[in-house]
């Protein structure tokens, strides 16, 4: 079967249209694993309660039955509000969502597109989804949705730079932005000449793990970065006016951005999609990479919501200076340290 | 090889006219907020032409730097001051300045396509070089250091500046 995988070379329409029904398969998939797994059955765990238990054995199809619910509801436009920019901010979104599953490697040839510089594109898409959270905001002529998206707004730009400058060791160290480069670096990689693991990079990379979580979950608004979408002082921000399927896709956009991130994370730090006991060159990554490259995420995708349901939110002012005055002189720290390292080695 | 070709000069043309489209409804929208999100669809279509010519570093410099943070910082700072939902009358120029404005325009255009035209005579382009983004950082840190190390400092300067005029005290 794997020869079989391998030896599939379908024509360019054919191979970009099978493309383009695996990721928008993909990308609803992923929310709702995250969704289910993490927000409902990891999150009562953690808060000692039994969570959700009727929908499917053992309620693990609640998220479903609720995706059909808000399906059914009708699609409302406030008053007042700038129609035509209020109903198209969910896509903008959700399009950005979907462009960072184009890089995302699951193993060296199933990946949407092997970008030279998947690294950098990742993170320039990821910025988009900042003018789809301003339209939104902006639309809804509400004041709480307007302090909502100014909040977003500027809590993404500020951690937006930690992340690029955490990623940067990572660059350094693989000495490629190529996705599928990093993971062949770590996997054929050994430390001080033992093979034994490879050299996932999270053992030198360490800080650069920390910032790069840290950036993620305020660029996802969680807890406890989530001022924006504080629902007890502005009632869910950006999204309060939003019903029905356009609040699903927000939801959908930023479970799927969560997964996205975990697998960047993954891959970067973690040896995403291969093993190091397998030769990276192995016909078996077709089956078997995007099943490590799930585990792995999951994984980190547990970090991220392990912290989310943990701590509470951080103040304004604190989330700013947490950013401009700790992450980003530590990244800037690690970007030296790793330079210099990496020529004197 | 041609077909390659005749695909890329349809997709440029189609996406060329979407920026012509947007280009103008930035400038004749009455509405501040619709000016900047129609320079998105301008921008963006300038980073689809930048992939069209294979040049990916620029084209997704071009999203990082124009649409993530440019236009952000554009939405954020009309947000900040005039987050007004509906037309707004007076954002239209004096009719002088208007003519100035479609004069510069005129002859922007003439420039520009004369120094094309004169530049690449009838030259042909048939394979395009992929440009690898090895290339262009090699490039960057050998033959233009200088002038990439002297924009840095503007930029470092500019940004002193900038916070040496924000802060009152």
């Amino acid at each position: 079967m794997t020869l079989l995988l391998a030896s599939f070379a379908p024509p360019y329409w054919l191979s970009t249209l099978i493309k383009v029904l695996v990721v928008s398969a993909v990308v609803p998939t992923t929310a709702l694993i995250l969704g289910m797994v993490f927000l409902f059955k990891i999150m009562s765990w953690m808060q000692s309660r039994l969570g959700p238990q009727e929908a499917g054995p053992r309620g693990t199809l609640q998220l479903l039955a609720d995706g059909v619910k808000f399906l059914q509801k009708e699609d409302i436009a406030p008053n007042g509000a700038d129609r035509w920019v209020f109903k198209v901010a969910p896509l903008v979104v959700l399009m950005s969502t979907l462009l960072l599953y184009v890089a995302l490697p699951a193993s060296m040839h199933l990946v949407v597109a092997n970008l030279d510089v998947g690294v950098f594109f990742v993170l320039a898409i990821s910025s988009l989804s900042v003018i789809g959270v301003l339209m939104a905001g902006w639309a809804s002529a509400s004041k709480y949705s307007l302090m909502g998206a100014l909040r977003a707004a500027g809590q993404l730009i500020a951690y937006e730079l930690p992340m690029v400058l955490a990623v940067i060791g990572v660059v350094i160290q693989a000495g490629t932005m190529s996705l599928n480069g990093i993971v062949l670096a770590q996997n054929n990689g050994a430390i001080f000449g033992w093979g034994g693991i490879g050299f996932p990079y999270i053992l030198t990379q360490f800080l650069g793990f920390f910032i790069f979580i840290a950036a993620v979950q305020a660029e996802l608004t969680q807890p406890p970065f989530d001022m924006p979408v504080a629902e007890s002082e502005i009632v869910s921000g950006y999204q309060v006016e939003y019903t029905g399927f356009r609040f699903l896709i927000f939801f959908l956009a930023e479970f799927a951005t969560a997964f996205a991130f975990a697998a960047i994370a993954a891959v970067m730090f973690l040896g995403g999609w291969a093993v190091p006991w397998l030769p990276t060159s192995s016909d078996w990554y077709y089956v078997l990479g995007p099943i490590v490259l799930f585990a792995k995420v999951m994984i980190v995708a547990f970090i991220i919501f392990w912290v989310r349901f943990t701590y509470p939110r951080f103040r304004e002012d604190q989330l700013q200076s947490l950013a401009w005055k700790v992450l980003i002189p530590l990244a800037l720290v690690n970007i030296v340290v790793t330079a210099v390292l990496k020529v004197v080695l | 090889m041609l077909a390659l070709l005749v695909a890329q000069n349809i997709a440029f043309y189609i996406i060329a006219a979407l920026m012509v489209f947007g280009a103008i409804r930035v400038v004749t929208t009455k509405n501040v907020m619709h000016a900047a999100l129609w320079l998105v669809l301008v921008l963006s279509g300038a980073a689809a032409q930048y992939i069209l010519l294979a040049a990916e570093f620029v084209a997704i410099t071009q999203v990082l730097v124009y649409l993530g943070a440019i236009i952000v910082l554009f939405l954020f700072g009309i947000m900040l001051t005039r987050a007004k939902t509906g037309n707004d009358d007076d954002l239209d120029n004096k009719k002088a300045a208007k003519f100035i404005g479609a004069g510069i325009g005129v002859l922007l255009l003439g420039l520009m396509s004369y120094s094309l035209v004169d530049g690449f005579k009838d030259t042909e382009f048939g394979n395009l070089m992929v440009q690898r983004t090895t290339e262009v950082s090699d490039s960057i840190f050998s033959t233009y250091l200088l002038p990439f190390e002297v924009l840095s400092v503007l930029l470092l300067a500019a940004l002193i500046g900038a916070i040496v005029i924000a802060r009152r005290d």
